[in-house]
């Protein structure tokens, strides 16, 4: 085991965990944020979707040692008073469906927003393409999208 | 009436915060979960008292209203559409209603199973009525204190008014109202009454959703739980010879580790500790029973497809004579492989079990039927299992099967200990509960370019189609008709899938339909409408399983929306229509060729289910069912060697991702009739609509699913 020190939607938190465990286990499990879900393990279905220095990453496949001295953002952290703009235009459209995969869905979105405000449906497409959803609620995804960036 | 019995630790579900602006919140303290996440901003104060009136409605005395929804939530949405109808007949605003998940509990619901497309079908008139009763015993209430007569008073939003000007909330009137006989056919609605059904309503857990408070099984906390993974057996058929534990011991956090069965539970501190724990187990497995391959899967299911069985599911006339008598017969083979359902939430179950009983919460679609399982494996009385309902990351047939949750009970009742039990992406995608590969035949005899003899034989594992679906159309459009199922055993455990059977045959008979009227030199969708006239005015045989005008009003709305062309060529256009789960569509699907690939731009979708309750989540699910349908029929293959599944996850298994979507136009039917389903109906359709619009940007037929097997010498 080893201790880490590291930084979570603002606050610094002290963890005591085997250095080669996922952070996606490190949030769920030791701090229980549980909002960034567990989809496949290996970086396929981005469920796990968090932002590293405001990057998107795959919690489930970086261990907690490569991500120590970095800032994350995960989806109860995304905005104080969920208010993100994604957040208010998932609410416009009633986007989910299970509901399940889409904490990682928004956190997708939020890095592609931030990086170009105004995407086309082929950045929108190029983004997003790493992230699964089952119940195939991607027409509302990507129209959240849309109005998110216009909004 | 009954007394909610509901016990005050669940009604500690709901926990009342002071919000930052010094509102009333409804924080999410969640059957142990340790999270404070706004969940619903309250319209009214909390209340003091609650009064319960069923086991669906409580009252508070504020006006704030609790309704109970009562079945699993899969993503299906009914955790808010059920508790609308209910609020709709009880004449409350939406706003004023908090809506919560109610536990299994069969003296007070029935049928609490996500299956079918049939929770809101089965749910309409009784949801109603409860809804109606608790109303009209507020009424009465208010009209015995002001000695009037119930008829002069009406109901607005909660707020009940005498025709003088005199009014009473809910709220007032809740205890005094709850002590009467409750009416047992209150007056419902006429459905140009209502005010919230019809009107689309936000996810009522959408909050949750939008922050990650925790409302998953696998989000489940509960102090002092462990964390479990259980080695299984990697190709079916196997059985556990011996293993050695030796290095799973060795992993920091790993606390234990059982033998169970076949299976091997690792028993952790956290899950990735007990994840591993499992992948350091070295075991031994024998092949017991035959270890099956998919080239032994096709030919069983091809050789079947030319026997008939003993006992036909439908005969009409004689197809054989028929045959001899026709001037031609076309005959087409569709073949498609086993399925995994890709839950996006892998399996998993919380249970505790002690000498007093068992605690079991998690996503299940059918908590009865596991309850029972449950307390058989246990050999314990099924009144000392309880089964409460987290949200279901999505469920698809998968959770219908209790396994997981079995298993969770079978290792905390060995280890003594409340444990989680999480399958890994690879445990859920190997040891999963398929769609069975399955075979169809249709071979039709044609005189004076007319079809006088339909004969479809199907050839599946462990299943054949069942209820009415062997008289499906076009059933009763045609002289002389046949029906021969054959199921074929597996050791490879099967189960329902999203829209059981339909989800392949309806591609199969209608690409076939659309090669079948290519022959006769007939518009494909008049050749479907010239059927449904026959049907209607000579209907052959004892019974057919639709309503022709609600099929042909599908099919016309269809067309018309998507610009069909009765005499043009309609190019890149295929067209499709299907009944299944008491739901009607049809659909159009245009298709463009891409980078020399076919890419499906566009679907035209018309929907016939009656009244649509929540219409935009009415169209996430005919959307979702579409796209769903699209991709398994275009991408997803599934290969057994040697009994093992050749993928285990999703770098080696395709789902249909963003870029492969299409603009999807949806068009409902206007209907005053009851509600029907949309979980599954739309998805069977799909992909004979993209079939037979891949034939027209192509020239190529698809007869084996997934298509792009069939198009990757185009790419």
């Amino acid at each position: 085991m080893a201790k880490y020190t590291i930084t979570i939607n603002g606050q610094s938190k002290d963890v005591d965990v085997d250095p080669d465990t996922p952070i996606l286990w490190v949030l769920r499990d030791e701090l229980n944020l549980v909002g960034t879900k567990y989809g496949c393990g290996i970086a396929q279905c981005g469920a796990c979707t968090i932002h590293i220095d405001g990057n998107p990453a795959r919690s489930c496949s970086l261990p907690v040692s490569r991500v120590a001295d970095k800032k994350i953002t995960t989806i109860e952290g995304l905005s104080a008073e969920a208010n993100h703009p994604l957040q208010e235009a998932w609410r416009k459209h009633d986007v989910p469906q299970c509901g399940y995969c889409q904490a990682g869905q928004i956190m997708s979105a939020a890095a592609l927003l931030k990086e170009n405000k105004n995407p086309s449906d082929a950045d929108i497409d190029d983004a997003m393409r790493g992230n699964l959803c089952r119940c195939a609620s991607y027409t509302k995804i990507k129209a959240a999208i849309k109005s998110a960036a216009n909004s | 009436m009954k007394n909610n019995k509901i016990n005050k630790d669940r009604r500690s579900f709901l926990k009342v915060t002071t919000a930052v602006g010094g509102g009333m919140l409804i924080g999410f303290n969640w059957m142990g979960c340790k999270s404070d996440a706004v969940v619903k901003e309250l319209s009214l104060p909390y209340p003091k008292e609650w009064v319960d009136f069923d086991a669906f409605i409580k009252i508070g005395d504020t006006g704030l209203v609790t309704i109970m929804s009562p079945n699993p939530e899969i993503g299906q949405n009914i955790k808010t559409s059920m508790p609308m109808i209910i609020a709709e007949e009880l004449d409350v605003a939406w706003k004023d209603v908090v809506v919560e998940q109610a536990p299994l509990n069969t003296e007070w619901y029935t049928r609490q199973v996500a299956g079918g497309s049939q929770s809101i079908r089965h749910g309409w008139e009784a949801l109603r009525k409860t809804g109606a009763a608790v109303k009209q015993m507020l009424v009465e209430t208010a009209a015995e204190k002001w000695e009037a007569e119930p008829s002069d008073c009406s109901v607005e939003n909660g707020m009940i008014t005498h025709v003088d000007g005199r009014s009473i909330g809910y709220g007032e009137l809740a205890t005094e109202a709850s002590k009467r006989e409750v009416p047992e056919e209150p007056k419902l609605k006429d459905p140009s009454e209502f005010k919230i059904i019809g009107q689309s309503k936000r996810n009522v857990d959408m909050e949750g959703i939008l922050t990650g408070a925790p409302l998953f099984g696998t989000d489940f906390k509960r102090d002092g739980m462990s964390y479990a993974t259980a080695l299984r057996p990697p190709a079916f058929g196997q059985e556990l010879k011996s293993f050695d534990d030796t290095e799973t011991r060795k992993v920091k956090g790993v606390q234990d580790v059982i033998r169970f069965g076949n299976k091997v539970a690792v028993i952790a501190d956290n899950t990735w500790a007990a994840m591993k724990g499992k992948k350091a187990l070295v075991a031994e497995w024998e092949q017991k029973q035959k270890a099956e391959n998919s080239e032994y899967h096709s030919k069983t299911l091809l050789d079947y497809l030319e026997k008939k069985s003993d006992e036909p599911r439908r005969v009409d006339g004689d197809v054989d004579k028929a045959f001899a008598e026709s001037d031609e017969v076309l005959e087409r083979t569709y073949e498609a492989p086993f399925l995994p359902h890709s839950c996006m939430e892998p399996m998993n179950f919380f249970a505790h079990v002690t000498e007093e009983g068992a605690e079991l919460i998690g996503p299940i679609q059918t908590p009865q039927w596991t309850q029972q399982r449950v307390a058989d494996l246990l050999k314990i009385d099924k009144e000392k299992v309880s089964i409460d309902m987290t949200r279901m990351g999505g469920g698809f047939g998968r959770r219908l099967y209790g396994d997981f949750a079995l298993e969770a009970a079978e290792v905390s009742s060995l280890s003594k200990k409340p444990i989680q039990m999480i399958f890994s992406r690879e445990d859920d995608m190997m040891a999963g509960t398929y769609r069975p590969a399955s075979a169809y035949k249709f071979k039709v005899g044609i005189k004076d370019n007319e079809v006088i003899a339909y004969h479809l034989t199907e050839a599946c594992f462990n299943g054949q189609m069942f209820g009415t679906m062997p008289n499906n159309f076009p059933c009763g459009a045609i002289e002389n008709y046949r029906v021969d199922c054959h199921t074929i055993e597996s050791n490879i455990t099967t189960g329902a899938w999203r829209a059981p059977y339909a989800n392949f045959l309806a591609f199969a008979e209608q690409a076939f339909l659309d090669e079948l009227a290519e022959k006769l030199e007939k518009d494909p969708v008049q050749f479907r409408l010239d059927l449904f006239a026959k049907a209607k005015e000579k209907p052959v045989g004892e019974e057919h399983n639709y309503e022709v005008d609600k099929f042909v009003g599908v099919i016309k709305l269809a067309a018309e929306k998507a610009g069909w062309k009765s005499d043009g060529d309609n190019s890149n256009l295929g067209f499709c229509a299907y009944y299944s789960h008491n739901t009607y569509v049809a659909e159009v699907a245009e298709v463009e060729m891409e980078d020399g690939l076919p890419k499906v731009k566009n679907i035209h979708c018309a929907v016939d289910c009656g009244i649509v309750i929540n219409p935009n989540a009415a169209i996430n699910q005919i959307e979702g069912g579409i796209i769903d349908g699209i991709g398994h029929a275009m991408y997803s293959d599934f290969v057994f060697k040697d009994g093992q599944s050749q993928s285990n996850n999703y770098h080696q298994y395709r789902l249909i991702r963003m870029p492969e979507i299409p603009t999807i136009d949806v068009h409902f039917v206007k209907s005053n009739n009851d509600p029907t389903g949309l979980g599954e109906p739309t998805l069977p359709p799909a992909g004979g609509a993209v079939a037979n619009a891949i034939y027209k940007a192509t020239g190529l037929r698809m007869y084996t699913q997934p298509f792009i097997k069939n198009l990757e010498n185009l790419g």
